[in-house]
């Protein structure tokens, strides 16, 4: 293998997994030893700075950063990541102060974001601190896009939302409420220097299945229906709901149903258990309210009584897989299910739609309605037309929007300079030791072998009562320590100089993960067979250093490293050194 | 050295032996030996042995006498036996425990101070008894605990950390060992575990008196430019006669070797030696040509390695004393006190 480049920033980056599998790649090792060292409010403005909502996604987040995280592959449980961002939020103090000042004098471009919620806020923020005089347009009477109007305020309350866009309104970006854009080409009329749209996924798709014209009042699109608990326009259900669908929106309308009268709310899914879309801890959620998921039935018809709706039958399904692992859900012949129920709510996907765009104006869509989009800038085939969020590649999750919101930003930035969009600004990365004497650290070494703290929630009986009272009550102080101690501070990198080991094999003896091994090099597959322990991962990198006297190379897999710096506080000549990396991930008006 | 534990977290596909036990499992406390010390990749081997021979650790009993290299027991296996005993006595406390019960596996770990100076006279009588034992000496040619002074396996002319050279002669343990009737003898070098591992596995599984002579590097005393013990001058001077694989009874034989260049020893328990031939035509069962070939080497400045000689056919001390096969403390009263009719018949046959 060839000797690995750690001066190339994914190198470091891509072991710093939760960091890495984040879309806006924010610093969790980072913040997490602020909140350690009681620092919540800079805690806190590491998070704004990559993900502009940490209040909101520390309740909310589909948190990519927890399934990747290394102690989830060393212990039963990742760390909280998500859970600790919200005590960032929560205990921080008044942040405004710390807030960047978009420059007194603008740069005399002007560009419109058509939604309000996370990705067009995010784009919003990145150019308004450039100077760029931002005006974002949204049908709602308050900012937030689906982050107000789906999430349900048990778990995600009104003030959390308004505090955050307002964060973004204090930067001098104007916000024009209950304004519907109706058309595309009347808004690229105006002399906007660069549109993005940010609209979102709008439209939940609908079960085309007989009665369900005739028994329609009683059966809601999820979306919709959650937008309408929302604003308060619907305040009550029937007492025996059934809910179709197994994603997250589903999660929350079994949720919200339970709360508004709902006694007997089901769930019934296409899927097994495992496969459905939603994430585990909603699941979790949705059980321990008393609500059950009914698996492998795939609903067929509404059944009513001259168009009072009676219930909704079900044929049984298996899956099957197929050589290539693919699954269908083959019928098992079963007699049909029939549910009974007052009320149903269909959650089963949501779909773009773009009815305010005109068709000839050159923006191409293309057969699944979606724009046609470079992947990279979020440019469309308008130029001056930008996409990012729900809107552009399909319905995905918040902290999704916002990467795509800084992308699209950054493309927004280099079109108005004139710039080639391609050569977008890479990231830089700094690498500082962490030695302070023979055995300190400046990052805390000790490895806790603690498990994962629960997050304290409301007593079910409460929490049923109020449809708006926040259901998870958050770490108090003390938990959240306990679970900062958790984190492996994987940015505190293991860094080798060859040319100062005397290959005494201290590093390889003590190493708590035997993931250190001096051997003669090769290929890739045929090394990992010979290193000290199994070395299975093979989407974790090995680190391979050469230059040693014996003419063997240093290899350390990337795996299962705890980062306790005992490789370090081993080596007699200071050959490793824990050194704590930082990257720097470039937003508009970086340079290239 | 390190002040804190290592942590117990590992992945999930950790390796693990007949006896469902991890590597970690044969750990002791952490180490509090100088960062790099060569005994701690000896102790690293001791683990790797015996997770490798599927051992019971509560059937190992490890003892030790002063020293740095005496302190490494409680660095591994830390569900054995064991016990830290004087200076240089080592050698007798593990006879009278083997004598004991020997239904132990043995392990004395000692140093050059402790074996070679103060000690000399306990590591040749328990070498001559033929004590059922594997016997480590972890060699580093400097007395470490007490600020680097030459130990009496110093090589003469070897130049210490302050400029000193050394003018006496050498104590060479291994020759001693081969001299007095061990009937294993190694040598081997902490930075190569390769050869050390298996070395310590075959005296494990030998069933007499085992000697390995392990040249340890004192990284603080004893690592630096004329220094004949240094991991560089070791590493350049190393001139093995061959290379070990031990293979339990039970163990399939995968590997395969050119013709002529393997040796095939059966030791008593069944246990297989695969000696590998390198370089030299060296004849590990000829007593009096390894200890000629010492010699010539050692004349050259070389550090001969590997096993240096073995005699499966040998017999311990339990065989010379024709003693009674079960261990003392499950003797029972009727048996340890016969009676005063087996005392009159024993006095008959004095008189």
């Amino acid at each position: 293998m060839k000797p690995t480049d750690i001066s190339n920033p994914d190198y470091l980056h891509k072991v710093v997994d939760c960091q890495w599998a984040c879309p806006a790649h924010t610093p969790v090792p980072e913040y997490i030893r602020q909140i350690a060292a009681g620092d919540f409010s800079t805690a806190y403005m590491i998070n704004w700075n990559s993900n502009v909502f940490p209040g909101i996604l520390g309740r909310v987040c589909d948190r990519p950063c927890e399934p990747a995280c290394r102690r989830g592959r060393v212990d039963a449980e990742p760390v909280a990541i998500c859970r600790l961002k919200r005590v960032a939020a929560d205990f921080k103090d008044d942040i405004r102060d710390r807030l960047p000042r978009p420059p007194e004098k603008k740069n005399g471009k002007r560009i419109a974001c058509i939604g309000g919620g996370p990705a067009s806020l995010t784009v919003a923020r990145d150019l308004a601190v450039q100077g760029y005089q931002v005006t974002v347009f949204d049908s709602g009477s308050s900012p937030g896009g689906m982050m107000r109007s789906q999430i349900p305020k048990f778990r995600l309350p009104d003030s959390v939302i308004d505090e955050e866009c307002g964060y973004v309104e204090h930067l001098g970006v104007e916000l024009r409420q209950n304004h519907w854009i109706g058309s595309l080409r009347e808004v690229l009329a105006s002399d906007w220097d660069a549109v993005f749209v940010g609209t979102g996924a709008p439209r939940g798709r609908d079960a085309d299945l007989p009665g369900r014209n005739q028994a329609a009042a009683h059966i809601h699109v999820g979306i919709d229906w959650l937008a309408n608990v929302a604003f308060g326009h619907v305040t009550a259900i029937g007492k025996r709901v059934i809910v179709l669908g197994g994603g997250n929106t589903a999660m929350d309308c079994c949720r919200s149903a339970r709360r508004l009268g709902g006694e007997d709310v089901r769930v019934v899914v296409r899927s097994g258990f495992e496969e459905m879309k939603a994430s585990p801890w909603e699941k979790e959620d949705a059980l321990h309210e008393g609500i059950p998921i009914h698996n492998f039935l795939v609903q067929k018809a509404f059944t009513h009584d001259h168009g009072r709706l009676t219930g909704v039958l079900f044929e049984k399904v298996r899956a099957e897989y197929d050589d290539k692992g693919r699954r269908s859900l083959v019928p098992t012949g079963e007699p049909d299910v029939h549910m009974e129920c007052d009320d149903v709510l269909i959650a089963i996907g949501q779909e773009n739609a773009f009815p305010w765009i005109e068709r000839d104006i050159g923006l191409e869509f293309d057969r699944w309605g979606l724009p046609v989009l470079d992947a990279q800038t979020l440019q469309s085939t308008l130029p001056r037309v930008f996409f990012g969020g729900d809107a552009a590649l399909g319905p995905k999750n918040i902290i999704t929007a916002v990467a795509q919101g800084h992308e699209a930003a950054i493309s927004i930035d280099l079109f108005c300079r004139g710039l080639p969009l391609t050569q977008r600004p890479a990231p830089t990365m700094n690498l500082v030791s962490q030695k302070m004497g023979i055995h300190e650290w400046s990052y805390d070494n000790q490895v806790s072998e603690e498990a994962r703290r629960k997050v304290p929630v409301k007593s079910i009986e409460e929490a049923l009562k109020d449809i708006k009272s926040e259901f998870e009550l958050g770490y108090d102080f003390k938990l959240a320590c306990a679970e900062t101690a958790r984190c492996l501070n994987c940015d505190v990198a293991t860094v080798f100089k060859p040319k100062l080991c005397i290959e005494c094999d201290a590093c390889v003896d003590i190493c708590p993960t035997e993931c250190i091994t001096f051997t003669r090099n090769g290929e890739e597959d045929e090394l990992r067979g010979r290193l000290k322990a199994p070395s299975h991962n093979t989407e974790q990198a090995l680190y391979v250093a050469e230059g040693l006297k014996t003419a063997r190379v240093m290899v350390k897999d990337e795996n299962v490293c705890l980062h306790c710096g005992m490789c370090a506080e081993r080596c007699p000549t200071g050959a490793w050194d824990m050194q704590k990396f930082q990257v720097n991930i470039a937003q508009a008006g970086a340079e290239a | 050295m390190t002040y804190l534990a290592k942590p117990k977290l590992h992945s999930a596909d950790a390796p693990r032996n007949a006896l469902g036990y991890t590597r970690r499992d044969y750990e002791g406390a952490i180490s509090t030996l100088c960062a790099g010390c060569g005994h701690d990749s000896i102790s690293a081997s001791i683990v790797q042995a015996c997770f490798d021979l599927d051992i019971e650790p509560h059937k190992v009993a490890k003892l030790s006498g002063i020293g740095c290299s005496s302190k490494t027991p409680d660095y591994f296996l830390g569900n054995s036996h064991g016990f830290n005993s004087v200076h240089g006595r080592m050698p007798s406390v593990l006879t009278g425990a083997a004598l004991a019960n020997r239904n132990l596996l043995y392990l004395g770990v000692s140093g050059d101070g402790d074996s070679a100076s103060i000690g000399i006279g306990q590591f040749a009588h328990a070498m001559r008894r033929g004590v059922n034992m594997t016997y480590i000496v972890e060699n580093n040619g400097v007395y470490g605990l007490t600020k680097g002074q030459f130990s009496a396996t110093a090589d003469k002319g070897s130049k210490s950390k302050k400029g000193v050279i050394n003018s006496d002669s050498p104590i060479d343990l291994a020759s001693l060992a081969l001299q007095l009737g061990a009937t294993y003898v190694a040598r081997s070098f902490s930075g190569d575990k390769e050869q050390l591992v298996p070395l310590i596995k075959g005296a494990l599984r030998h069933g007499g008196p085992a000697f390995i002579d392990v040249i340890s590097p004192c990284v603080t005393f004893n690592n630096h430019n004329g220094s004949t013990k240094s991991y560089d001058y070791v590493r350049e001077h190393n001139a093995a006669v061959n290379r070990l694989d031990v293979i339990l009874p039970k163990a399939q034989i995968e590997a395969s070797y050119p013709p002529g260049s393997l040796r095939r020893v059966v030791q008593h328990d069944g246990s297989i030696l695969h000696l590998r031939k390198v370089g030299v035509d060296y004849d590990p069962s000829d007593r009096i040509g390894a200890m000629n070939h010492l010699q010539e080497r050692q004349a050259l400045g070389e550090i001969v390695t590997g096993l240096l000689y073995v005699d499966s056919s040998g017999q311990d001390m339990h065989t010379h004393l024709n003693t009674v096969e079960k261990p003392l403390n499950q003797l029972g009263d009727a048996y340890l006190c016969p009676g005063s009719k087996a005392l009159e018949a024993l006095n008959a046959t004095l008189r």
